[in-house]
């Protein structure tokens, strides 16, 4: 069999969906609906975004749900008949996911980083 | 194999819409990173939530977020195999066990979360 990083990916996949399933929906409820409706004050949830833990938080669930969807979404194009560009798709859905993964760790540890007092 | 295939058979359908679901849970990542960016901002921070646009989107993203929790979750005692002793956990209670899961995590967020109203 030649070597494949297709375990290491279907596991991100995996962690990813299941994450995804647990935590995106009251995610979503919270932040189309209970924060823009104001019963829950946007300055409050803004500051509980910024918490540390919420942040680590964040972080996991944006990294993850990118690879669950550069997983899924590669062999979708590809069984949706983009069989010839298999080997692009990967990468670039892939690099998508590295992408955002450090632009997210960025984001959200920067402020920790360029604070000089 | 025409590109309509999946398009034949009801179950066939049902397959691409779950797949497809991680259009939505990518699309969501992508927005939660974009509020990263807005952390230490807090009118852009409101701005983003309060977006007509953007709270359209999610309204559109969480029915098909919650396909994919219900089928991920579905799928778990398939993935899942647990045993007691000789004896197989019957996969009914390792899926009633995941929506027990889901439940106590949604309700936790959602009351940490209006703890900080």
């Amino acid at each position: 069999m030649a070597k494949s990083n297709e375990p290491i990916m279907w596991s991100l996949f995996s962690a990813g969906g299941m994450v995804t399933a647990f935590f995106v929906p009251v995610t979503i409820v919270l932040t189309s609906m209970v924060v823009p409706a104001g019963w829950i004050e946007v300055e409050n949830f803004r500051q509980l975004i910024a918490y540390p833990l919420t942040r680590l938080f964040l972080f996991v669930l944006i990294s993850l749900a990118l690879f669950h969807w550069a997983h899924r979404f590669r062999y979708a194009l590809v069984d949706l008949g983009l069989r010839n560009s298999a080997g692009i798709l990967a990468i670039t859905c892939y690099a998508t996911a590295v992408v955002g993964t450090i632009m997210a760790g960025f984001f959200l540890v920067s402020p920790y980083l360029f604070t000089y007092d | 194999m025409p590109a309509d295939w999946w398009l034949k058979k009801k179950t066939y359908f049902l397959f691409m819409v779950r797949e497809l679901t991680c259009v939505f849970v990518g699309g969501y990542a992508l927005f939660l990173l974009v509020l990263t960016t807005r952390l230490d901002d807090p009118q852009g921070f409101a701005a983003l939530l309060n977006s007509p646009l953007l709270i359209a989107l999610q309204i559109i993203a969480l029915p098909m977020v919650l396909y994919h929790s219900i089928t991920w979750l579905n799928l778990t005692p398939k993935v899942m195999v647990l045993w007691r002793g000789e004896e197989r956990v019957s996969p009914f209670l390792i899926t009633v066990a995941m929506y027990v899961i889901w439940a106590i995590i949604s309700i936790v967020i959602l009351w940490i979360a209006f703890r900080h109203r």
